[in-house]
């Protein structure tokens, strides 16, 4: 069974459908990529599957949840985690605050057990600090544990908005141009981090303009433009696609 | 019958009043998205300085006729808050366009605390009557009655906002406060001058709340260092009710919120069997805002905010 | 300094002795007024950490907040006033006007929490008035409130048959009302300071921070920003709902002119002017802004001596001036005076790695 199900998913904002219909399965295990020119509808997507912007209509299903219509933290809690095409850290949080936070739908203590300081509380306090650290390993920004989040390097900013999502223990992370920004060192490193999140069982959606990357990463792809897909295969085959060409082109041209 | 109709009237004096302040929140937050919490004291400066200056006035050439006495203070009120309103904005908002949105709106309520006191200081803590110089004369329809005041305020309210509405839609200067309203770095781009835009907004919005000012303490006759405060809220409620941002919202919310008021407060002992009494009417207006804000957040006249992410 | 930081309870010991001897120092210098001022002071440090909780964590304006401190105050007054014959003992009243209050939090923010922010600030202030309105004329045609007179006759707190209303010798020491309200609040205070510091360093406290800092991506990462901004709303109006009883019980007559909305404006200016969002500054905030208009006073003597008549009312000072320090606050020193280690981080580090 498909880990991600979207049937028919439209959202239209004053008039202008920025999504129509747009249908796609992703596996468990897969990268999946969503590519198309800028205003195709691909941020327009991963808003309208993570609850932001609520669709008009269609069927959202996550390893069999129905998360059509649901609010953003009922989607997370389903697990589907996300980061930002422009970067929502919490600035004033240090990097490991910011990491802490992720903790919030998989832990449970609540204003009595932080005032009183129960055992229960201790213990998961512990736990999200001990996690939260591990991950910002994971993402390889540990020594940065306690620099505030507005302090960090714009590529650290990036890692740690994925070491956040991934404290929420997701099993599908949609990526909204994690590359943006980067160098080529640090493209190499971030597809490094990709694959070896694959191998642990996430499930990755990605939209990326960077075409190297995306090709080079992703196991299959789907191309918007004008809020429709218009394609949908391998890295190869979209690759030879004549409309995703013409696409591309006439975004150029214009 | 009479009633209803006396109420009506009554509503639509009052109504006028609330439409011409709400267009100065309204357009201040169309453009800044800044709730200008100051708007209301600046109305209560208008009042004061109008009656003040006609008290003067009277001193002075005590022949002028009444009328051109009331016009000229109504003119003083309306250069002085112009005045007033350009340098709030420029000396405690400007500044802080960048800062978390929570920083402007503090320092809005600041200024009108600190213009709130310093009325007071000027003119003391007592209401300040409205000299008797305008025509007092009472005119009949329909069983109700009607003042020329209220008359003047009526048709003054008109002519402002027809004024407006071609001043929004007919001038450079109106296209580019639309332009700025829709996006001040869009506009920016296309050569407008967004900080002499936004000036030109505050200057034109107390304008307007000077002379609403004015046509309130000329109809209830007296003027008070703390009215700012009840008449910036419910005229902010006003703004909301008819879709903040947008200028005919506020104009419609303005006169509705007037005239609910009106009715309201003379229809509540009959509807709650002598419960409540008209001492609630100033419940009414907090009521429409809470309602329209839960159940309609845009206003009857703003579209559906398209989401943000 | 540096010895109690090595040995944090020789000075947490040494502020305990001082803050215990305060009031009698006070009573016999300044004089027992100003033992009134410090009681005073420490309801609105009670206050000021309600409202920060509100304000400095959440982000969420609150203009209105004088409400709950004034709905403790006459829950307590209803109770235990001969106004409907009720005599409740103070430690059933203190839990049920809190719980009254975070009632009417509830009530309050269900309906306007999913409303933007500058929205808020209106709703609230809205709500405030509505509050003092019904207080003001629910004297007929059934007298709940007992109208603009107030309710008075108010029975003080007592522990047992000790009552805190009247002077007692205690230990030799002749020690009157205000002394012993003084450790009453005193001991309260401590707990909100408590609660306060064990929530800012907690699961809630950081949701509370993320939610102000961009309620999107708090939503994205899980936090259900509704429930956790009612929780807010209802811990600060608990607070406020605390520290109105106990008003009302040490003023004896509670009456709607005490709630009206300078008094949230003060408030709001105490955690502005302290440091938004740091314990120890609105905790500053609050003391400073209690006892410096006090010392206004002053001012007016002043003016009688020198000028040889009043020309500004003290009183009237008072408010001016809270006006132009949220304005030149926000403007020049807007983390306050005493950032907290958040800010201050921020500006210690050199920017840019």
């Amino acid at each position: 069974m498909a880990l991600l199900e979207v049937s028919n998913i439209s959202k239209v904002f004053g008039g202008l459908k920025a999504l129509s219909d747009v249908s796609f399965t992703l596996g468990r295990g897969e990268i999946f990529g969503v590519i198309g020119p800028n205003g195709a509808g691909k941020t327009t997507l991963f808003n309208a599957l993570t609850g932001l912007y609520t669709p008009d209509s269609g069927e959202i299903r996550l390893d069999g949840t129905h998360l059509f219509r649901r609010k953003p933290h009922e989607i997370l809690k389903a697990g589907l985690a996300r980061t930002f095409q422009n970067i929502r850290l919490f600035h004033d949080m240090s990097a490991l605050e910011n990491v802490m936070v992720g903790r919030h739908a998989r832990t449970s203590s609540g204003v009595l057990g932080a005032v009183l300081r129960s055992a229960r509380t201790r213990a998961e306090e512990a736990d999200s600090r001990e996690r939260g650290q591990a991950l910002l390993s994971r993402v390889g920004i540990e020594r940065h544990s306690q620099v505030l989040a507005r302090h960090l390097a714009y590529g650290d900013q990036r890692r740690l908005e994925i070491a956040r999502a991934l404290a929420t223990e997701p099993k599908l992370l949609a990526l909204d141009e994690p590359a943006a920004g980067m160098n080529s060192t640090e493209k190499q490193s971030l597809r490094e981090l990709l694959l070896s999140l694959r191998q642990d069982g996430l499930s990755l959606m990605l939209i990326e303009h960077d075409v190297k990357l995306v090709m080079g990463t992703c196991d299959r792809l789907m191309v918007l433009d004008y809020g429709e897909k218009i394609a949908e295969g391998l890295p190869v085959e979209i690759r030879a696609n004549s409309k995703v060409i013409a696409a591309y082109l006439g975004a150029e041209v214009a | 019958m009479d009633i209803l109709i006396q109420q009506l009237i009554n509503g639509l004096v009052l109504g006028s009043v609330y439409a011409l302040v709400a267009l100065g929140y309204t357009m201040v937050y169309g453009i800044l998205e800044l709730i200008n919490f100051a708007h209301g004291e600046v109305t209560m400066m208008g009042a004061m300085v109008a009656v003040a200056v006609m008290g003067m006035l009277m001193g002075a050439a005590p022949d002028l006729p009444g009328v051109w006495v009331a016009l000229l203070g109504l003119l003083a009120a309306v250069s002085a808050c112009m005045a007033l309103g350009y340098v709030i904005e420029r000396a405690a908002y400007r500044p802080l366009r960048q800062a978390p949105r929570l920083a402007p709106l503090i320092t809005a309520i600041g200024i009108s605390i600190l213009l709130q006191n310093i009325a007071m200081m000027i003119w003391g803590k007592q209401y300040i009557p409205f000299p008797r110089i305008l025509p007092e004369a009472r005119h009949n329809i329909l069983g109700a009655s009607i003042t020329d005041v209220q008359i003047a305020i009526l048709g003054l309210t008109l002519v402002i906002m027809a004024g407006l509405v071609w001043l929004v839609n007919r001038t450079s200067l109106g296209r580019a406060m639309r332009a700025v309203a829709q996006s001040k770095s869009v506009a920016q781009l296309m050569g407008v001058d967004v900080n002499k835009v936004i000036s030109a907004t505050f200057l034109i919005g107390s304008g307007l709340g000077a002379v609403a000012g004015v046509m309130v303490s000329a109809n209830y006759g007296q003027a008070h260092y703390y009215m700012g405060f009840l008449l910036g809220l419910k005229a902010f409620s006003a703004a909301v009710l008819g879709g903040i941002g947008n200028i005919a919202g506020a104009m419609l919310g303005g006169l509705l919120l007037g005239v609910i008021e009106s009715l309201g407060a003379g229809y509540i002992g009959d509807l709650t069997g002598g419960f409540l009494g008209s001492q609630y009417q100033d419940v009414f207006a907090f009521a429409v805002l809470i309602l329209v804000l839960v159940f309609r957040p845009s206003g009857l006249l703003g579209e559906k905010g398209v989401e943000r992410a | 300094m540096k010895m109690f930081r090595s040995r944090p309870w020789l000075g947490i010991s040494l502020l305990v002795a001082a803050l215990l001897v305060l009031p009698l120092v006070v009573d016999a210098s300044l004089g027992r007024s100003w033992v009134r001022v410090f009681d005073f002071a420490l309801l609105y440090v009670m206050l000021a950490l309600g409202l920060n909780i509100v304000v400095g964590y959440a982000g969420l304006l609150d203009l209105g907040y004088i409400a709950f401190y004034a709905v403790g105050a006459y829950t307590w007054a209803l109770l235990a006033s001969p106004q409907f014959g009720l005599h409740l003992p103070f430690w059933a009243i203190l839990p049920i006007g809190a719980g009254v209050a975070a009632l009417f939090g509830i009530l309050l923010g269900t309906p306007t929490l999913r409303l933007r922010g500058d929205y808020l600030a209106i709703v609230t202030l809205g709500f405030g008035e509505i509050i003092r309105i019904f207080l003001n004329n629910l004297n007929e045609p059934v007298n709940i409130t007992n109208g603009p007179q107030g309710i008075t006759l108010i029975d003080p707190a007592s522990l047992g048959s000790f009552s805190l209303g009247q002077a007692h010798s205690v230990f030799g020491l002749e020690l009157s009302a205000p002394h012993f309200y003084y450790y009453l609040f005193l001991l309260f205070a401590c707990g909100v300071i408590f609660i306060s510091l064990r929530l800012e360093n907690s699961r809630i406290g950081r949701a509370w921070v993320a939610i102000r800092e961009d309620e999107i991506a708090a939503a994205a990462m899980g936090i259900n920003t509704r429930n956790i901004k009612l929780l807010a709303f209802a811990m600060g109006a608990t607070f406020a709902g605390l520290a109105g009883g106990l008003f009302a019980s040490f003023q004896g007559f509670v009456s709607p002119e005490s709630f009206n909305l300078l008094e949230s404006i003060m408030i709001l200016c105490m955690i502005v002017l302290g440091g938004m969002g740091h314990i120890p500054g609105v905790i500053l905030g609050a003391v400073l802004l209690t006892v410096l208009p006090e010392a206004l006073r002053y001012v007016g003597d002043l003016q009688r001596v020198t000028l040889g008549r009043v020309l500004i009312d003290p009183a009237d000072l008072r408010m001016l001036l809270f006006g132009l320090a949220l304005v030149l606050m926000m403007l020049f020193r807007p983390a306050g005076l005493m950032p907290s280690i958040r800010r201050k981080r921020e500006f210690s580090e050199t920017g840019q790695p």
